[in-house]
């Protein structure tokens, strides 16, 4: 059921979504969120890695888990991996559902457990040249066990 | 064994991936760790603080006490940060 996508290349959020919709008169609304590089302090590049192989896994069982919870039509999940400036869209994560409560509630689970359970690295660059590894935050786990 | 490294783990081993073949006392994500750090001074170095780095074994995340042997792929990385 889930649309799952590790790519280079940007997403096409109304081509994504029309999909989602395509032949179907039983959706009652769709739910996005758009992760977006953000420029925290002289960022001038992000330099996203992961694991081939064991992403897609990671992510079509997070997907799975959020079908477990919520009645859901359909699923997308396009993460996007390489070097992203400041401004650059890096995550799209949409939900259908009959109902907006699903919807919503499962594309923030998706998010929160993506960003926990995902093998995936972020990288700095620096305006100066320098780089350094993003640090994973407290927050993000508190985020993920709330579900 | 195939073990693979990922972002800083992979920097400071200065190997993205390799096989070998570690002796049958080797059980465990924690033994495999231990018989890894004695390689070089960069898997020690990338090993020096077990805390910071996770593990998974054939692309399941995996603790400190999962089994690994044989033919298993076994992956080494910081916690992780996408999104």
């Amino acid at each position: 059921m889930a649309r799952i996508a590790v790519q280079a290349a940007p997403f096409d959020l109304a081509a994504e979504s029309a999909a989602l919709v395509a032949g179907r008169t039983d959706l009652g609304g769709i739910a996005s969120f758009v992760g977006v590089c953000r420029a925290d302090d002289g960022v001038a590049a992000l330099v996203l890695e992961h694991y081939p192989g064991m992403t897609e896994r990671a992510l079509a069982g997070i997907a799975a888990e959020a079908a477990r919870r919520w009645p859901l039509a359909g699923c997308t999940i396009i993460h996007r991996v390489g070097r992203m400036a400041p401004g650059d869209p890096i995550v799209l994560v949409l939900t259908a559902s009959a109902h907006r409560a699903a919807a919503l509630e499962a594309c923030a689970f998706l998010m929160d457990w993506l960003k926990t359970r995902a093998p995936f690295w972020k990288r700095e660059e620096l305006a100066d040249g320098s780089e350094r590894w993003v640090e994973a935050r407290h927050e993000d786990e508190a985020a993920t066990a709330r579900w | 064994m195939k073990v693979l490294y990922f972002a800083w783990v992979r920097q400071k081993v200065g190997l993205a991936e390799e096989v070998v073949q570690p002796p049958a006392e080797v059980r465990d994500v924690a033994g495999l760790v231990a018989w890894l750090s004695a390689r070089s001074p960069g898997h020690a170095a990338a090993f020096a603080h077990p805390g910071q780095v996770r593990a998974a074994v054939n692309q399941e995340f995996a603790g400190a006490d999962a089994a690994v042997a044989g033919q298993d792929e076994v992956a080494f990385f910081p916690p992780v940060t996408g999104g």
